[in-house]
């Protein structure tokens, strides 16, 4: 699988769910038989997963490019995102 | 303070049109009715205050009830991630388009085998033809698909087409579960025993298609507990992670205890909520504190808590003992020898039948 870039436009699996919890109010992403809870740059990252590319994630959140791309490969491996 | 569920699993009914011979249904149950579908829409909702995040609707065969529908859409409003647990009998297109449109997120349906003849064979219905075609009308209308196969010994050296019907069949997610010898599967056990070297090969052909699937399709293989040396941590805990309901509104903390010597609280009359936190059932095997030895002083307590404690029961009339499972149990033996079924020819097969009253 070629690695996500700069250009790619990651979306949200389709058996991924964002939420926020009701109790403690952190963002959960839900899939089938698991759930994680997300830190706030994870949430953020997931969040702005709508179709705009990596490079415009990281500019939207000013975060480092090559953190967003490590973060997306990681969950892409895992069935969450898809590019 | 109560540790917080997950996960509810709401036992629908226990009705199947299938006979699966290693069905974990209870084999037997109190005589009582079904929990009308206020009642559960009642603990939908309790479930979800209480911190439960995932509902997975099963049974027996969740279909077969009429009020599925509602039950999915409650799901959708209070946001828990919903999982349609089936054998794909009975539904329809036009009722799983109203599933998902009730907001449904995800399907997991079951095969028995990569073929006709064994599938038709432990089930004792062929369902085979008619689960291919529920598989693709789950595709095409978008929907989330795990396919969830019961290993045994008839179909463990087939785990490469099984693998390759999932892969075909378009499925995000493959749970191949070994067989946990509790309800059916425990009358059933010699029959159902692999040998060590099936498991052997099944796992070298798992670790390898893992590998190759990343991404596209999640590979999961739950252990043989009887062949291991160390317990799994059953549920997560007891009544640390899970929640089952039954189909006559009772509250358990795993789908097997039923087994057990327990009196387990009544939705009709009890809130989810209380069941969890007050109920003796729910707090009997919490936490380690009722642990005997050799797993008291055992430096495995907090990471598995002793193992399986219906199989503790069922195995050694024992409920506080260690899981036979484990090799430190004074028990072991009795797993040992439940090994040796596999060199021997297959006895016939008990296939499922409804609970009957006790």
């Amino acid at each position: 699988m070629p690695a996500v870039a700069a250009d790619s436009r990651p979306q949200l699996a389709r058996k991924a769910r964002l939420r926020t919890d009701r109790l403690t109010g952190e963002t959960l992403l839900l899939y089938p038989e698991h759930g994680l809870v997300l830190n706030d740059s994870a949430a953020a990252i997931l969040r702005l997963c709508d179709g705009r590319s990596a490079a415009d994630i990281a500019a939207e959140l000013g975060a480092p490019l090559a953190d967003i791309l490590e973060f997306l490969s990681v969950l892409r491996d895992r069935g969450l995102v898809q590019t | 303070m109560s540790p917080r569920p997950y996960v509810l699993v709401a036992e629908l009914t226990y009705r199947c049109p299938l006979r699966c011979a290693y069905c974990s249904n209870p084999t037997r149950v109190d005589d009582r009715p079904a929990l009308p579908t206020a009642d559960w829409l009642r603990v939908l909702d309790e479930a979800a205050e209480l911190g439960v995040v995932q509902v997975h609707f099963t049974g027996g065969e969740p279909l077969l009830r009429d009020d599925l529908e509602p039950l999915v859409a409650r799901a959708a409003e209070l946001e828990l991630y919903s999982n349609l647990i089936t054998s794909g009998l009975p539904v329809t297109r036009d009722r799983l388009a109203g599933l998902k449109a009730a907001g449904l997120c995800a399907v997991q349906l079951s095969f028995q085998a990569a073929r006709v003849g064994p599938s038709a064979e432990i089930a004792g219905v062929d369902a085979f033809a008619r689960k291919l075609e529920v598989a693709a009308a789950v595709r095409a209308l978008d929907l989330p698909l795990t396919v969830n196969v019961v290993l045994h010994r008839g179909n463990l050296d087939e785990i490469e087409a099984i693998i390759a019907l999932a892969e075909q069949l378009g499925a995000e997610r493959l749970e191949l579960a070994n067989t946990q010898y509790l309800g059916w599967a425990y009358q059933n056990r010699a029959a159902l025993m692999p040998s060590a070297a099936q498991l052997d090969a099944a796992r070298a052909v798992v670790a390898e298609a893992r590998d190759r699937l990343r991404g596209r399709m999640e590979l999961l293989f739950v252990l043989p507990d009887y062949h291991g040396d160390r317990p799994r941590t059953c549920m997560g805990g007891w009544g640390e992670r899970y929640i089952v309901v039954t189909p006559d509104g009772r509250a358990l903390p795993c789908h097997a205890a039923h087994v057990l010597p327990l009196a387990f609280p009544d939705l009709r009359t009890q809130s989810l909520g209380s069941a969890w936190r007050d109920s003796e059932a729910f707090q009997k095997y919490r936490g380690t504190d009722y642990l005997a030895e050799p797993c008291r002083s055992c430096d495995r307590r907090e990471v598995d808590h002793g193992g399986c404690r219906c199989q503790a029961f069922l195995l050694t009339g024992e409920a506080t003992a260690a899981d036979p499972v484990c090799g430190l149990s004074p028990r072991h033996d009795l797993v040992i020898a439940a090994r040796a079924a596999a060199a021997e020819p297959a006895p016939p097969l008990t296939l499922r039948r409804l609970p009957v009253a006790r």
